[in-house]
């Protein structure tokens, strides 16, 4: 097995037993990087030196310290992770995909960055991404798209496309992302990895590009489902820098991740199998219920009846936060001036701009606002009768590159399952089933906010039945 | 095809100019035409909305429920005038230098 192969848990404990060096691994991910990049283009900046430099550090680090030492203060002690570079990282250049951006240089770390480095990881390279997360499929970054590993002719799905691709291909073991509409589920299943959008402020969102601040949320790719949880640990929690983020504490979330869940009652709602989703897509979804069910699951039929309001209800309120949240590129403090902004920026500043516009915005934002109101109820009642829920994450399996990208509002539909998460600040995991013609298909498991202690118990189980099976 | 896309649009050439202008950003003659056209195929599938009752629905900006979140109003380290200005494309001293906003 090849360095880059291995998952965090994997890789820590080769680190511990000494059969390889922090510099190895870092090394190893680095030649992945050098011999796939050309071609799938999923960073926009690689930190080799930084990185390099880092890995020798730590193993001077190694040396000095006892295991133990290392097992409880530094989690992720030498992990190259890379980051969507939409998270600030101080000395690194951070574009969030678009030239606007292109020489801004922030003088400080996200929060996310700085509990990744204080727990030991090493930041390996900075990922592409729709320009400021705007897509669905990767193709709206201004360094080019980025393209399946599986299929390159076909979408790695976004916006956070270079992270899911850097994991899916050993670019790094871990990767960051952000997730307002299914940024970080869409790639994921798309690649056949791991993805996890936490709770409404569960993770700060502290120096990370804003998109739709009622909505973002910051998460994260991994190989399986025990580096989620372990990752999550490091990042989650209350941050003074961003008031959403509540004060209790964080759990362990590795803790009761190998508890079985018999006897978890799981809802499917029957508005999540619609006219237009693929077969393939609806058969493998349903033998992954039937998985469920075998673990000792109960499985539930609910309903979500404002589900197909999703998609309107955000596509009204993400463009005005969105118009907000750009307001603020000048080109007097840094990066350059509005003209480099490309379509799909200019689309969402334009729809945000006309929809809180007088006279328009009790029509739109208003409304939408209340109909968010009842998304978020439909799922409060499906709680009192279930634990979590499961759903498809894409109606479709990865689409081609350019077949969407003249029809915006084609391409804001790829988020159909995804969207009401966000909407009502769900924790959401998604996680692969299998694969259809040898691409990969995801499934997302939903619950109450601030469940995903629940949620990775659920893909856990999931995950060794499938191993078993193979 | 053209004939229906225009007949649902329901934003006019100048509105899309008003718009970018508000939101001050350039846009040439063919992008006007493009973004008339896109944008009013989205707010037309917005519509759908108009089909969900809302009365006595309350709005939901904040979806976690945390209200009046405070913090000590203490002084703490923050940017170095240095660091602050590492990125300015011009300064002076310690300012950003900006184009001329209000004329005389």
């Amino acid at each position: 097995m090849k360095l880059y192969e291995l998952t965090i848990s994997q890789a820590k404990e080769g680190l511990e037993k000494k059969k390889f060096s922090v510099k190895d691994l870092v090394a190893s991910c680095l030649e992945q990087i050098k011999k796939l990049n050309p071609k799938l283009n999923a960073f926009i900046t690689v930190c080799e030196k930084e990185a390099l430099k880092e890995a020798e550090k730590k193993d001077l680090e190694i040396k000095k310290l006892r295991n133990l030492e290392i097992k409880g203060k530094f989690p992720l002690f030498g992990i190259p992770i890379a980051a969507k570079d939409l998270f600030c990282t101080k000395g690194i250049r951070t574009t969030a995909g678009s030239k606007v951006l292109e020489n801004y240089i922030p003088v400080y770390d996200a929060t996310v960055i700085k509990k990744l480095k204080e727990a030991g990881a090493i930041i390996i390279g900075k990922t592409n991404c729709d320009a400021w997360a705007h897509g669905s499929s990767g193709e709206n970054s201004d360094f080019g798209p980025t393209k399946n590993p599986f299929d390159e002719t076909r979408v790695p799905g976004g916006s956070s496309s270079g992270s899911a691709v850097a994991v899916a291909t050993g670019m790094s073991l871990a990767a960051t992302g952000t997730d307002t509409g299914g940024s970080i589920r869409l790639p994921a299943a798309f690649c056949g990895v791991v993805g996890l959008k936490p709770t409404y402020g569960r993770v700060s969102r502290f120096g990370v590009v804003a998109m739709a601040s009622s909505l973002d949320c910051m998460g994260h790719f991994t190989k399986n489902i025990e580096d989620s949880a372990l990752i999550l640990s490091v990042t989650a929690g209350k941050d003074p820098y961003d008031a959403t983020t509540p004060s209790f504490e964080t759990p362990d979330y590795l803790k009761n991740l190998k508890k079985e869940i018999r006897g978890i009652k799981i809802g499917v709602p029957k508005e999540y199998f619609i006219k237009g989703m693929e077969k393939e897509i609806e058969q493998q979804t349903l033998l992954a219920i039937k998985g469920l069910e075998k673990l000792g699951a109960k499985i539930v039929e609910i309903s979500l009846p404002h589900t197909k309001y999703a998609v309107a209800t955000y596509y009204i309120i993400q463009p005005a936060e969105v118009s907000s949240n750009l307001a603020r590129y000048d080109g007097i403090r840094y990066g350059f001036g509005r003209e480099k902004f490309g379509d799909e920026a200019k689309r969402r500043i334009m729809l945000g701009t006309y929809t809180l516009s007088a006279g328009y915005y009790e029509a739109y934002y208003l409304k939408a606002m209340k109909v968010r109101t009842l998304i978020k109820q439909d799922f409060a009642e499906a709680f009192k009768k279930v634990q979590a829920i499961v759903t498809p994450v894409s109606p479709t399996l990865p689409f081609k590159l350019g077949e969407k990208t003249q029809d915006p509002l084609k391409m804001y539909l790829s988020d159909i399952f995804t969207i009401p998460a966000n909407l009502a600040g769900l924790p959401a995991l998604a996680l692969p089933i299998g694969f259809v013609n040898n691409l990969p298909v995801g499934i997302q498991i939903l619950g109450p906010q601030f469940s995903e202690e629940l949620l990775f118990r659920i893909g856990y189980a999931l995950e060794r039945q499938r191993e078993n099976e193979k | 095809m053209s004939n229906l896309k225009s007949q649902i649009s329901n934003l006019t050439k100048e509105e899309v100019k008003h718009i970018a202008k508000l939101a001050k950003l350039k846009l040439t003659e063919e992008e006007v035409e493009k973004f008339q056209q896109q944008l009013s195929e989205v707010l037309e599938y917005m519509k759908v909305l108009n089909e969900v009752e809302t009365g006595g629905v309350e709005p939901t900006a904040q979806v976690t429920g945390l209200e009046n979140v405070f913090r000590e109003d203490e002084v703490f380290p923050s940017l170095e005038p240095n660091e602050a200005l590492s990125c300015a494309p011009a300064r002076e001293g310690n300012f950003f230098k900006t184009g001329v906003v209000l004329e005389k």
